[in-house]
C-alpha cells in the first residue's frame, strides 16, 4: 500500500517537538521544587540542632536561642484549627452528598464553598480580626485557630462531598434494603467506603494551614515568649519566619531558614502520607 | 388467572400507578404474589418490572421525585400508607440487587451487621446465624476459613451469594431479587438459580429477570409486563405454553423484546 510518508514524517517531527516541550515543562517544575528544597536544607540545616527544639526565640542581636515557642505554637494552632474545622466540614459535606443532594441549599453552599476555597487567606485573617480580635480587644490563639479553621472548612467540605459522591448508590440501596436506617447507612457504609479519601482531605487541609502566615498576623499575632495561653497572642513558625527573615540580625535569619526547613519537611511528609493513603484506599 | 396451587396471597398489589417525576412508569397494576412461591416479572427493558419490584420494599423512597399511588397490601397492611416504618418493612421484605453489593466490611460483619439492627443476640447466637445464612446461600464451605477477610475480596458470584446470605440472615418473609444473576457467569448463575429454588420453601420470592429460560426454570408464577402495564399474570406453565394475550405470546416466543 502506498502511504504518504512525507505527511507521516511531519507528524512525527511535531510529536517529538511537543513531547520535548512536555519534558521541559515537567523538568522545570521538578527543578524548581528541588532548588527550593536544596536551598532550604543548605541554609537551614546549619542551625538545626536540639537547641532549636529546646530554646525559645532569642532577643534581637543575641546568639543562640531556638524555635521552641514557635513550634509548640504552630502545633497548637494547627491542631485547634483542624479540630474546629474538620467536624464542620465533614458535617456540611455529608449533608450535601447524602441528604441535600438535590436541594437548592446544596448548590448555594457548593458555590460559596468554591469561592472560599480560592479566597486569599489574608481575607480570612481580616474576617476573624473583625469578628473576634476587635470585640475581644486583643490578639489571641483562639482567634488564630478560628482563622485557620475557616481555611480548613472549605477543603474538607469539598473532599468529603466528592468522596461520598463516589460511593455508588447501589451500596446505599443495599444497606437500606436490610432495613438499615439512613444514619447508619451513612456512618457504617458510606463513610467506610469513602474513609481513605476523607482522611486525605483532612491531611491536605492540615498541610495547607500549617504553612499559613497571613491569617495569623491579624489574629494570633506572635509572641516572643513561650506561651500556651489560648487567650493570649501565640507564636507560630510562619509568623516567626516572616519576622526573622526581614530582620537584620544574622541569628534571626538563620533561624528563619531552619523554621522554613521544618515547615516544608512537615508539609512534605503530610502530603506524601495523604497521597499514600489516597492510593491505598482505592484498592482496599 | 390460575390460583389453585398455593392459595394464600402474601402481597396484593392493587391499582398501582408509579411516577418518575411527571412520567408515568406503571399503569394500574393489580396482581397477587403468592406465599412461598417464586413469582417472576418479565418483559422488555423499560417495561416497569424493576420499578414494580422496587415498590414492594419502598426502595423508591430514597429518591425524592418518585412516587407510587394505589395499594400494596402486605399482611393486611398497606405498605404505601404514610406512617409505615420503612426500615422495619425492609427488614421483612429483603432485596438482592443486580450487581453484587457487599459492604466495605468483613464477610462476617456483612451478615452480622443487619442481624444486630433488629435483634439483641449473644455473640454465639450471631455466629450461628451467620453460619446458617452462609449455609443457606451455599457459600459456607468456600468462606468458613476466612470470615474475617473483606467482603470485597470474594469473586463476583461469591459476592452475590454473600448478599443473598445477608438478606436471608434477617429471616425476612419476602425476598426481592432484581436480576440477581445477570452480572454473573453461567456457573455462578446456575448456583444462584439452585439457591432460589431451595429458598422457596422458606420465603416468598419475587424475581425480575431478562432471561426467559431463567424465569421458566425458577418460577411458579409469571407476570408479563409491557410499557408499564401488566399484560398477563399466570402460572409459569400456562404463560409460557398457552398465553392468552398476543403480546405475551410474541414476547415469550422471542418475536420482540
Amino acid at each position: 500500500m502506498a502511504k504518504d510518508l512525507r505527511k507521516y514524517g511531519g507528524r512525527r517531527r511535531t510529536s517529538t517537538f511537543v513531547l520535548g516541550l512536555c519534558w521541559l515543562a515537567s523538568g522545570i517544575g521538578i527543578a524548581v521544587l528541588f532548588i527550593i528544597l536544596l536551598t532550604l536544607v543548605y541554609r537551614g540545616v546549619g542551625s538545626l540542632s536540639t537547641l532549636v527544639l529546646t530554646q525559645d526565640v532569642p532577643p534581637p542581636g543575641a546568639t543562640g536561642g531556638g524555635l521552641r515557642n514557635a513550634i509548640v505554637g504552630s502545633l497548637i494552632l494547627t491542631f485547634l484549627g483542624t479540630a474546629i474545622g474538620t467536624p464542620i466540614g465533614i458535617l456540611a459535606g455529608t449533608y450535601m452528598a447524602e441528604y441535600g443532594r438535590h436541594a437548592r441549599m446544596t448548590h448555594v453552599v457548593r458555590f460559596i464553598n468554591d469561592i472560599l476555597l480560592s479566597a486569599p487567606s489574608i481575607v480570612m485573617g481580616l474576617f476573624v480580626y473583625g469578628i473576634m480580635v476587635r470585640p475581644m480587644g486583643h490578639f489571641s490563639a483562639y482567634a488564630g485557630a478560628a482563622s485557620l479553621a475557616v481555611l480548613v472548612i472549605p477543603i474538607v467540605v469539598r473532599t468529603t462531598e466528592n468522596m461520598l459522591l463516589l460511593v455508588p448508590d447501589q451500596l446505599r440501596e443495599a444497606a437500606s434494603a436490610i432495613g438499615m436506617p439512613r444514619s447508619l447507612v451513612i456512618r457504617h457504609v458510606a463513610y467506610k467506603a469513602a474513609m481513605a479519601g476523607m482522611i486525605t482531605g483532612v491531611l491536605l487541609a492540615v498541610a495547607r494551614i500549617s504553612g499559613e502566615t497571613a491569617p495569623l498576623l491579624f489574629t494570633a499575632l506572635n509572641n516572643q515568649f513561650f506561651s500556651t495561653d489560648l487567650n493570649a497572642p501565640m507564636s507560630s513558625l510562619p509568623a516567626v519566619i516572616f519576622q526573622f527573615a526581614l530582620s537584620p540580625y544574622e541569628r534571626w535569619q538563620d533561624l528563619a531558614w531552619t523554621g522554613a526547613l521544618l515547615i516544608t519537611a512537615a508539609v512534605l511528609t503530610l502530603s506524601i502520607l495523604a497521597r499514600w493513603l489516597g492510593s491505598s484506599g482505592v484498592k482496599s | 388467572m390460575n390460583t389453585e396451587a398455593n392459595g394464600r396471597e402474601r402481597i396484593s398489589i392493587r391499582n398501582l400507578d408509579f411516577f418518575y417525576g411527571q412520567s408515568k412508569a406503571l399503569k394500574n397494576v393489580t396482581m397477587p404474589v403468592y406465599d412461598r412461591t417464586v413469582t417472576a416479572f418479565i418483559g422488555p427493558s423499560g417495561c416497569g418490572k424493576s420499578t414494580l419490584l422496587r415498590i414492594l420494599n419502598r426502595m423508591y423512597d430514597l429518591y425524592p421525585n418518585q412516587r407510587a399511588e394505589g395499594q400494596v397490601i402486605f399482611d393486611g397492611e398497606d405498605i404505601l400508607a404514610p406512617g409505615v416504618d420503612i426500615n422495619l418493612l425492609r427488614s421483612r421484605i429483603g432485596m438482592v440487587f443486580q450487581k453484587p453489593t457487599p459492604f466495605p466490611m468483613t464477610i462476617y460483619e456483612n451478615i452480622a451487621f443487619g442481624v444486630r439492627l433488629y435483634e439483641k443476640l449473644s455473640k454465639s447466637e450471631i455466629d450461628d446465624r451467620v453460619q446458617s445464612a452462609l449455609e443457606k446461600a451455599a457459600l459456607w464451605p468456600e468462606v468458613k476459613d476466612n470470615l474475617q477477610s473483606s467482603g470485597l475480596s470474594l469473586s463476583g458470584g461469591q459476592q452475590q451469594r454473600l448478599c443473598i446470605a445477608r438478606t436471608v440472615a434477617l429471616q425476612p418473609d419476602v425476598i426481592l431479587l432484581d436480576e440477581p444473576a445477570s452480572a454473573l457467569d453461567p456457573i455462578s448463575t446456575a448456583k444462584v438459580e439452585e439457591l432460589i429454588d431451595e429458598l422457596r420453601s422458606d420465603f416468598t420470592i419475587a424475581i425480575v429477570t431478562h432471561n426467559m429460560q431463567q424465569a421458566g426454570r425458577v418460577s411458579q408464577y409469571v407476570a408479563f409486563m409491557y410499557l408499564g402495564e401488566l399484560v398477563e399474570f399466570g402460572t409459569t406453565e400456562q404463560l409460557f405454553t398457552n398465553p392468552s394475550d398476543k403480546r405475551t405470546q410474541d414476547y415469550v416466543t422471542g418475536r420482540f423484546g
